[in-house]
């Protein structure tokens, strides 16, 4: 899998306390006293596994790191990283984390939601905290279904999908969350896969990077309710089922050509002004897309985005979709109390100037 | 300001009087609220006391010339201490058919009601349901308006033609004639005018026709009283006796506003509010956005509970959290709420209740959330409730909220209303230096010595260890090492606050969280009850803004001859811990509310005391002469004796508010 290599003009944790020199930390460090209760086999193990592993290579002082979550199995994660953290209510992390993000500069924060926390009852919260661009780092574990609630279908469910609450197969049409984020200008969006730790591993390492909210869909296995649901992408023999996306270079995949390093599928403009995937042997050179995160406009990223699978998952981009550099809400939020809060500076305490704040408008004086 | 001398008429005859109550009436779009609010200031700034009632429709322009488009704004000013913004006006000011039509209702016979016959058109009439023009039948058989000292004046054809010179369009020009009613009843009551024109001066500073128009018409309202003869009487109310101090004229949004920003600065708390626009909330979002100086930040979110789930961050994160809503808000922050309760994270919580369910009305005052603050949530979710009395006193309340949050670790409510969000009252100014300082105390250090697998001492972190006197667990805001923890939704273990689904420990918890609440009382003052006799047997209780009806109720019951003692509740959550004593002592208690019975109910259950409702839901303040009245029968069935309230009850002259030995 291809490592991620971009450009990071504005660090996400630039201003959180790094540690001392000589200061090390390990995953042991990370983890927490508490019981890892999900169902063996489970696709979040990896995922914690990965995280406090790659947690210390951040070379951030642990007090500073925040994880929040909502509701789902997934959203059990902020109990086993031994960091500050909260398990908040469903759907709602990314207001909490919007708040703790905004409230403090040097904090690093972390949202840790599921498919149905995220995009069905926190929908909201999800596409107004992309909208904000609020410095924090989404992680969305998409399963497909409700583990937690024991089986129902999930707003990433394919259509026909039979559950407990489908018995006879789903009617709704699922979202995609890279499209949906994409759609919300979220200005850092990325997929991974819960298996492939090295790319999963190099995706949160990007997405911490970035400064401002970063989007990371995980693909994560259900073993109890959803088992299977990623088989065919992460079938080894199957070359065409990942199309991988590296900043700068030509989108292929596939049979590798040994001498030209491209793959035997490859992606280029489409009619209908989407994307299509071809025979790279039948593409003129200068015609496969070059992949640009990077590109202010995103439309070629959300048109990449649509050549994932709505049904079984037999096909899906993966990689980084976007990366832009855009003001974030809580810079900005914290700049106008910082420049108002040194326009008064010479003013007074604060309770000289309270006094002459209440003292205020017209008033009299009775003796 | 200095306090400015009254503007007496040369010509004319001056008359004493001791309290007015005027209401101005007209079209949404006719400046009332405007209009009302300087009279305001010139009368407090003149030393009046004074407490005003805007009431408007929930509609931004309802349809021109109806009655739901009809806004008003009710002022009571008096040379004495009073409470309310009175029952009844003497004077109307009705700028159109429907404004006199909505009100007319309202007025005691005598009352004086000045009109701008020029909006008495026929289309005009017909939009407010006038078969004919009632002011072509003055003193004529069917003379709806007999009784009344009718005053018809074409304020907006002698407002055009007085700001002429500045060439406005006709439309514009028109748009005077609310400053040239203001300048009309500033003569008619003495006002001083230099504050009307100073607040013209900077209002349309950029715009010098539409200034000079607005001062020619002020103006010119002020000499059509003076020099013609349709006006033959000026009134002088002389400034009030009030307590020594710098006042200023507050409405209870500004003052609730004013008090978070304070409790920020007496708790050295950056504050974070997390707020959804919602009527009649959204001011204290706007206030409060303009303090940044003061390092508040707020945050308008994307709905209700992003509000709240951003001032849960926050507060995690070590500021002072506020949300503000209405009761539609609470019912989507309940959830979360909940959450603040089970994390016990300091949270403070304002819902300015509005007419109610649902949408209700948006724009009416009443206070029926009690309970919804009390029970509304899944599970034993006890959260302290506190209630202003008054629009000033919204200030001192907002500061006890954030007192009890910080230093309990708990969401707390305050209960403010419509009624006090949008009236207003004379202040006085409290002294910075005399709030109280609250002290956010964070956890520094790990609390629980534990033995580690090695059979070593250790030193660990226990968030839910608790502070044993007010059972407060400690607040370790990220960014302190060594005390990493998470918190959630889910029961804690007591103590350690790990995940723990065990029986006799969920149990204990629920026990100790309303424990926790509790012990509030502890740190409340004893109530204050007001029964100057001490022969009493008669109690009347009440919480929020029926305040000032309860009190003018019963200093009216007290003119007239009769015992009745008033106790009103800041805290309804926890209770004071002297208010079960207090109830018992009397024989009987009534509780006058604007819902159907919130509080009685919950001082039955809590002390099985016989407690009677006094409830309306109008959506607008009790009246203190009906309330009168139902004091006065409980006295007299409680004395057995026969009781007449005579003027002090609903028969005439009413709406006199001061105390009996005033």
């Amino acid at each position: 899998m291809s490592t991620i290599d971009l450009p990071m003009p504005s660090l996400g944790t630039a201003l959180v306390p790094t540690l001392a020199e000589g200061e090390t930390q390990t995953a042991k460090d990370f983890s927490s006293d508490q019981e890892v209760r999900w169902c063996p086999g489970c696709g979040d193990y990896a995922v914690l596994k990965a995280v406090q592993s790659f947690l210390p290579d951040l070379g951030l002082r642990r007090e500073n790191i925040v994880f929040v979550s909502g509701i789902g199995c997934s959203s059990r994660f902020p109990y086993y990283l031994d960091t500050y953290g909260m398990h908040s209510i469903h759907g709602r992390a990314p207001s909490i984390a919007t708040g703790i993000a905004t409230a403090r500069e040097d904090l690093s924060v972390w949202v840790v939601t599921g498919d149905g926390d995220a995009l069905s009852i926190g929908g909201n919260h999800l596409i107004h905290a992309l909208r904000r661009n609020v410095n924090m780092t989404i992680l969305l574990f998409n399963n497909r279904i409700y583990g937690l609630t024991k089986g129902q279908y999930s707003p990433t469910s394919e259509v026909g999908k039979v559950t407990k609450s489908t018995p006879v197969g789903s009617v709704d049409h699922p979202f995609n969350p890279v499209s949906l984020a994409l759609g919300a200008e979220a200005s850092f969006v990325a997929r991974t896969i819960d298996s492939d730790r090295k790319h999963l591993t190099a995706v949160l390492a990007a997405a911490a990077a970035h400064r401002g909210t970063s989007f990371v869909e995980i693909y994560q296995n259900c073993p109890i309710f959803n088992d299977g649901a990623f088989d065919a992408i992460k079938d080894r023999d199957n070359s065409h089922a990942l199309i991988p996306l590296t900043h700068g270079q030509p989108i292929t995949f596939g049979v590798q050509d040994e001498a030209t390093g491209l793959g035997d599928k490859a992606l280029v403009r489409g009619a209908g002004g989407g994307v299509e995937v071809v025979d790279t042997a039948s593409a003129a050179a200068d015609a496969i897309i070059v992949h640009d995160a990077q590109n202010p406009d995103p439309s070629t990223a959300f048109a990449i985005s649509r050549l994932t699978d709505a049904g079984y998952l037999n096909r899906s981009p993966i990689g980084i979709f976007r990366q832009v550099d855009r003001p974030t809400y809580d810079d900005q939020a914290r700049a106008q109390v910082a420049v108002a809060s040194e326009a008064v500076a010479s003013k007074g305490t604060a309770e000289e100037r309270l006094t002459a704040l209440i003292n205020g408008g017209d008033t009299w004086t009775i003796d | 300001m200095e306090r400015v001398g009254p503007n007496v008429s040369q010509t004319k005859q001056v008359k004493q009087l001791d309290r007015v109550i005027i209401r101005f009436a007209g079209d949404s779009g006719d400046g009332m609220q405007l209009t009302g609010d300087r009279f305001t200031q010139e009368s407090a700034v003149f030393g009046n006391d004074l407490v005003t009632l805007p009431n408007f429709p929930a509609e931004i322009r309802a349809p021109q010339g109806t009655i739901p488009g009809v806004s008003s704004f009710q002022i009571h000013f008096a040379d004495h201490d009073i409470l309310t913004a009175g029952d009844r006006p003497d004077v109307l000011v009705a700028m159109n058919p429907a404004a006199l039509k909505a009100n007319l209702g309202d007025l005691p016979r005598g009352a004086t009601i000045i009109v701008d016959t020029h909006d008495f058109t026929k289309r005009n009439l017909d939009k407010a349901g006038y078969s004919s023009n009632p002011l072509d039948k003055l003193g004529e058989v069917d003379d709806i308006l007999a009784g009344f000292q009718v005053q018809p004046v074409d304020l907006t054809g002698i407002t055009v033609e007085a700001v002429k010179e500045f060439g406005l369009s006709r439309k514009d020009a028109a748009r005077a004639k609310n400053m040239f009613a203001l300048g009309l009843l500033s003569w008619m009551y003495g006002r001083p005018t230099e504050p009307t024109i100073t607040f013209l001066e900077r209002k349309f500073a950029k715009v010098a026709d539409i200034l000079g128009a607005n001062i020619a018409a002020f103006k010119a309202g002020w000499n059509y009283g003076e020099t013609t003869e349709t006006f033959v009487v000026q009134y002088e109310i002389k400034p009030a006796k009030m307590p020594s101090g710098t006042y200023r004229n507050i409405t209870g949004n500004l003052a609730l506003s004013y008090g978070l920003v304070a409790a920020g600065v007496r708790s050295n708390l950056p504050v974070f509010l997390g707020s959804y626009p919602i009527t009649p909330a959204s001011d204290i979002l706007h206030e409060l956005s303009k303090h940044k100086a003061f390092g508040v930040t707020t945050l308008q979110a994307e709905d209700e509970i992003a509000g709240i789930g951003a001032a849960i961050g926050a507060s995690f994160a070590g500021q002072l959290a506020i949300t503000t809503t209405s009761g539609p808000g609470i019912a989507l922050k309940s959830e979360a709420i909940g959450l603040a309760v089970m994390t016990e994270l300091p949270l403070v919580v304002v819902n300015v209740q509005r007419g109610g369910p649902s949408t209700g009305l948006p724009t009416k005052t009443e206070q029926a959330d009690l309970l919804q603050a009390m029970y509304g949530r899944n599970g034993e979710a006890p959260v302290p409730i506190v209630a202003p009395q008054s629009p000033g006193d919204c200030f001192a309340a907002a500061v006890e909220a954030a007192r009890i949050a910080i230093t309990y670790r708990t969401p707390v409510f305050l209960l403010s209303d419509g009624y006090l969000a949008n009236g207003s009252e004379p202040w006085a100014i409290p002294s910075v230096e005399d709030l109280p300082v609250i002290d956010a105390n964070f956890a520094t250090e790990p609390n629980k010595t534990v033995t580690n697998a090695k059979g070593e001492q250790d030193t660990e972190f226990w968030p839910y260890l608790r502070d044993e006197a007010t059972y407060a667990r400690p607040w370790a805001v990220p960014g302190t090492p060594g005390l990493e923890h998470r918190i959630g939704g889910l029961e804690k273990g007591e103590g350690h606050g790990n995940i723990s689904y065990d029986p006799a420990n969920h149990d204990k918890m629920v026990r100790i969280r309303q424990e926790k609440i509790q012990r509030i009382a502890d740190s409340l003052p004893p109530l204050e009850v007001d029964d100057p006799s001490g022969q009493a047997k008669v109690l009347v209780i009440g919480w929020g803004s029926t305040y000032g009806p309860i009190g003018a109720a019963c200093r009216r019951v007290r003119r007239a001859g009769y015992d009745v003692a008033q106790v009103h509740l800041r805290h309804l959550n926890p209770f004071p811990k002297d208010l079960g004593e207090i109830l018992k002592s009397y024989d009987k208690v009534l509780v006058p509310e604007m819902n159907l019975g919130q509080l009685s109910k919950m001082l039955r259950a809590e002390y099985l005391v016989d407690a009677q409702g006094y409830n309306h839901v109008y959506g607008l303040p009790l009246k203190a002469a009906e309330l009168a009245e139902a004091i006065g029968a409980l006295v007299g069935e409680t004395e057995g004796r026969e009781v007449n309230l005579g003027e002090h009850g609903l028969n005439l002259p009413a709406d006199h508010e001061e105390a009996p030995n005033a």
